[in-house]
């Protein structure tokens, strides 16, 4: 019974800022709608017994994603009456398309799914279930390569993120540390030659 | 009860409202991007009701995979938000047609 409830009012917060995010006309409104959308799915998922992953969501999402997208709007300037343009426009259209998505996704659910225990409620996990501990148990045995492969992908993106936003001012005094080690001694001694000279007694 | 159902109707409900914003805000990319974001998390929330249902952790794995690629995307997008900005001074989608596409 409460979990109904619960999930009802988190439901119906998650779907108010999901519709604040797509229609706010500001973009730091829309992004910190979007933070309180992660925060009732995290919840969600809590619901979903999915602990591990409501605990990253947050910490990835709105600790980590969320503030680069609100340091990036406040960064940029944007004109916004410019942006609002069409927005009428092309309203119907949007609210089209989502109708004939969720018409879509609708017959799949609840005519495609014979025989599919889609109407169970599933059975709660016993007392002393860790689910980090599941997760892990298949995360780092099976799926291994896997999870090799998304720490190179996260690399990929550290690097590709420094090399486009670094940029080199011309006219700048710093250090070239490759060119500076690269020096060979010839390039900075040079041996002089000289005749041997009397020194003056006085 | 809560079933399965109910979730996978409301990430039906998220992901159509994510589509419907990505055709209203056409113009604006960083409101692009969060559309974007709002679609990956409703279809993390079908992968967390079928692993759930079918009592099968690999879905929750395929959850934190997405999460890790929705996060470098995030940066790499908004790294050539940032330098296009610094080029073109504008952000606004009808204005980026220097590829005559």
């Amino acid at each position: 019974m409460i979990t109904t409830l619960l999930f009802y009012g988190f439901a119906a917060v998650l779907v108010i800022a999901a519709l604040g995010v797509i229609t706010s006309r500001n973009p730091v409104h829309a992004a910190l709608f979007l933070v309180l959308a992660f925060f009732e799915s995290s919840m969600l998922w809590l619901l979903m017994e999915a602990e591990f992953l409501a605990v990253v969501l947050i910490l990835v999402y709105v600790g980590a994603v969320m503030v680069l997208f609100l340091f990036v709007v406040m960064m940029i300037d944007i004109n916004l009456d410019r942006m609002r343009e069409g927005y009428t426009r092309y309203m119907p259209l949007g609210i089209g398309v989502a109708i004939v998505v969720i018409l879509e996704i609708g017959h799949v659910i609840w005519f495609r799914s014979q025989g599919l225990p889609f109407l169970t409620v599933p059975e709660p996990h016993p007392e002393g279930y860790s689910n980090t501990k599941e997760l892990g148990a298949v995360l780092y045995t099976e799926h291994v390569y896997a999870f090799e492969l998304a720490s190179v992908v996260l690399l990929l993106a550290i690097v590709a993120a420094i090399t486009l936003t670094m940029r080199r001012r011309p006219g700048l005094k710093t250090q070239n540390i490759a060119e500076q080690v690269a020096v060979r001694r010839d390039d900075r001694v040079r041996l002089v030659k000289m005749e041997p000279t009397k020194e003056s007694d006085e | 009860m809560i079933t399965v159902s109910h979730y996978l109707v409301l990430a039906a409900v998220l992901f159509s409202l994510s589509v419907a914003g990505i055709f209203i805000n056409r113009k604006n990319v960083i409101l692009l991007l969060m559309c974007i974001e709002l679609m990956l998390l409703a279809v993390n929330f079908n992968f967390i009701a079928f692993s759930r249902m079918l009592g099968d952790e690999v879905g929750q794995v395929f959850v934190f995979f997405i999460l890790t690629v929705a996060a470098a995307e995030a940066a790499i997008g908004l790294a050539i938000l940032v330098v296009l900005f610094r080029v073109r001074q504008s952000i606004n989608v009808e204005e980026l047609d220097s590829l005559k596409g």
